[in-house]
Order: structure tokens, then C-alpha cells, then sequence
């Protein structure tokens, strides 16, 4: 999709006259419709399947791995398609993408301290789990 | 003036002194993104940090619900539904995905028809939009009032923990709060479309800069993101 980059020339803006002129000319983020139907069919099919892990009832690390996957899959179309992330510098999708990965640090943090804090309510509350 | 942040080229010779040197500095053409206008950086940027507050409050979900001793609501009960004496899991919350993510297909293809500058399209797919959104508000209304006629409260519910409500009303209703800002900035930037605005360059009556149709883009990316963060409260939430 190189030509998607060649013309991301939106920020010329051109003068009055020519802008009905310039329905023709290629201008910002331009993809065919049809790769969105297709990703809007593949988030349908993919929600469709974290839907069924719930109705089937599957338990345990295969229902949480499977939500995950479906979950990540989601998002990444989402941001690379829809939001035309994939289509931007290297540059700007670093940094737009590497601090919210980061929060993963966070979580480890946190799991830690509510397993303490499990372990304390069990032992000094007689708290069953 | 707008216009001439992106052209001009880095100022070579002696920089000005004092405040004004402060503002020349941090104003000069020292861009990392290369190309990406000011507006889609700032959206991204804001972006960015609800990505933050959304992340706090699933951390702190996950926190409450690790660390409490008592068992915690079955969501797959709690958000059932009843149609004609069978019980089916999670039925709302799926239709109200399906829903946002339609409204998410709709909001791209806006902005694909924005750029070919086809306006009444793209202002009815952002009507479309909007509609879908207002849906999903309001079947998010009824799931409120549902389980708040069942007992439940952000001290309290009837099945088990107690984080429960609190968490459940705090994620989302902040996202429900989204949702509907959203909406409201759908119609806005839908009318502005139909009456041609961003065809003749008229200049927004808050900001003054010159309409473009990157304008409809920059709103796809909030409604992008309210769709992805769903992804993540339904996965955490509802799913898991």
C-alpha cells in the first residue's frame, strides 16, 4: 500500500475553484470500500466466536486464552484498518502504541498485590476463598 | 497562518531571547511526525491518555476482583436474558457488540467517502453512525435499569462481591458517557459535511481554521476508539 503513502498531501490545502475538481485526484487515506466490508465481516466473525466461548460454557485457561486471542485480533483490525494505523510512519505508530503496552507492567504490579492482599483477608479475616 | 506550520522550513540564523524564544522553540519545525497533521496527532495524543483512565479502571477492576475473598457474580447469569422461558447468556451485551461494531464499519466508510468527497454519502453513513450509537446507548439504558431493579448497587448485590456494582457502573458508564459525546459530535460534523463546509474551506466558528474533510477522519478515530475500548470491557468484563 505504498500509494497510500505517496499521497498524504491533505495538509496543501488547495484553492477554491479547484476543489470540485479535485474529487478526481487521490487525497488523505484513500482504500478501496471492499477491504472494509471485509474487515466489518472478520470483527463480526471474531465477536461472534468470543460470544460462543461464553455460550458453549468453556472453563478455565482454554476460555481465557481464547478470549484474548479474539480480543487482540479485534483490536489490531480495528486500529490497523480502521484507524489507519497500519498506513502511518513508523515513527507515530510507536508512539501512539508502545505506551498503553507498557500499563502490561502496571498489571504485574497490581496482580502481585492482590494476591498479598487475597492471602492477608484469608488468613487474618478467616475469609474462605 | 494554520496553513504555514507544515511548509516552512527549520529558521536558520540567531533565535530570539526571553518568552518569545520560549514559544519560538517549542513552535520551530522540530516535527516527529513527519506526516500526520496537528489535528489527527492531537486526537491520537488525546487518544492516548483515555487509553490511560479506560486502562486504570479495568486495572482496578481486576484488582477488586483478584483480591476479594468473596466469589464473584457469574456474568454470564447477570447479564442473561429471558425470551420465552429460556435463559440466554450474555444475549444484550452481544447484540449491543454487534451494534457498535457496525457502527464502527459505517464510520470508516464515512471517511473513505469524505476523502472522494462524495458529501451526501458520507454524511449519511455518519448519520447512520450516530444512530447505531444512539442504539447502543439505549439498549445500554435498559441493562441499567434491569439491574438496578434486580438490587444491584455500587455497595452492593444480591450474588456476591460487592466490587461488583461499583466496578460494573464506573466502566460502563464512562464508556457509555463516550458513546454519547460521540454521538452528539456525529451530528455536529454530519451537518457540517451536508452543507458542504469542508468542500469550500469554511472556517469552523470555534477554532477559525479552514474546514477540511480530515475532519470527518479525526472524528472516525474517537468513534474507532470507543469501538475498541468495548472490545476490551467485553472480553474483560462480560467474558472473562
Amino acid at each position: 500500500m505504498a500509494e497510500a503513502t505517496a499521497h498524504n498531501h491533505i495538509h496543501q490545502p488547495m484553492p477554491h475553484g479547484q476543489a470540485k475538481a479535485a474529487s478526481a485526484h487521490a487525497e488523505g487515506q484513500q482504500h478501496p470500500i471492499k477491504l472494509y466490508l471485509v474487515v466489518w465481516g472478520w470483527l463480526f466473525i471474531l465477536s461472534a466466536c468470543s460470544y460462543l466461548v461464553d455460550y458453549v460454557g468453556l472453563q478455565g485457561y482454554l476460555r481465557w486464552s481464547l478470549i484474548l486471542l479474539f480480543m487482540i485480533l479485534k483490536a489490531g483490525l480495528i486500529v490497523a484498518v480502521f484507524m489507519h494505523m497500519a498506513w502511518e510512519r513508523l515513527a507515530f505508530a510507536y508512539a501512539i502504541i508502545l505506551p498503553p503496552v507498557l500499563v502490561l507492567v502496571f498489571v504485574a504490579m497490581m496482580v502481585f498485590e492482590s494476591d498479598y492482599t487475597l492471602l492477608s483477608r484469608t488468613l487474618f479475616f478467616g475469609a474462605a476463598p | 497562518m494554520v496553513d504555514t506550520t507544515f511548509t516552512q522550513p527549520a529558521q536558520t540564523g540567531a533565535r530570539p531571547d526571553g518568552l518569545r524564544g520560549v514559544a519560538t522553540d517549542w513552535a520551530s519545525d522540530q516535527r516527529a511526525f513527519k506526516n500526520v497533521s496537528w489535528g489527527k496527532a492531537m486526537m491520537w495524543i488525546f487518544l492516548l491518555s483515555d487509553t490511560f483512565i479506560f486502562g486504570c479502571f479495568l486495572l482496578s477492576y481486576m484488582t477488586a476482583r483478584m483480591s476479594t475473598a468473596v466469589p464473584w457474580p457469574n456474568p454470564s447469569e447477570v447479564f442473561g436474558l429471558h425470551i420465552g422461558g429460556v435463559s440466554v447468556p450474555l444475549l444484550l451485551i452481544a447484540i449491543m457488540t454487534f451494534v457498535l461494531i457496525s457502527s464502527s464499519g459505517t464510520m470508516a466508510m464515512a471517511v473513505n467517502f469524505g476523502y472522494r468527497r462524495e458529501r451526501r454519502k458520507t454524511a449519511l453513513l455518519m448519520l447512520a453512525t450516530a444512530l447505531l450509537g444512539a442504539t447502543f446507548v439505549s439498549m445500554q439504558a435498559f441493562e441499567w435499569t434491569k439491574l438496578i431493579s434486580e438490587g444491584v448497587r455500587p455497595w452492593g448485590n444480591p450474588w456476591g462481591a460487592e466490587q461488583f456494582g461499583a466496578t460494573f457502573f464506573m466502566i460502563t458508564g464512562f464508556h457509555g458517557t463516550h458513546v454519547t459525546i460521540g454521538v452528539i459530535f456525529l451530528i455536529i460534523i454530519a451537518r457540517k459535511v451536508l452543507r458542504g463546509d469542508y468542500d469550500v474551506e469554511r472556517r469552523g466558528f470555534f477554532t477559525s481554521r479552514k474546514g477540511n474533510y480530515e475532519s470527518v477522519e479525526i472524528m472516525g478515530l474517537y468513534w474507532h476508539f470507543v469501538d475498541l475500548v468495548w472490545v476490551f470491557i467485553f472480553a474483560f468484563f462480560y467474558l472473562w
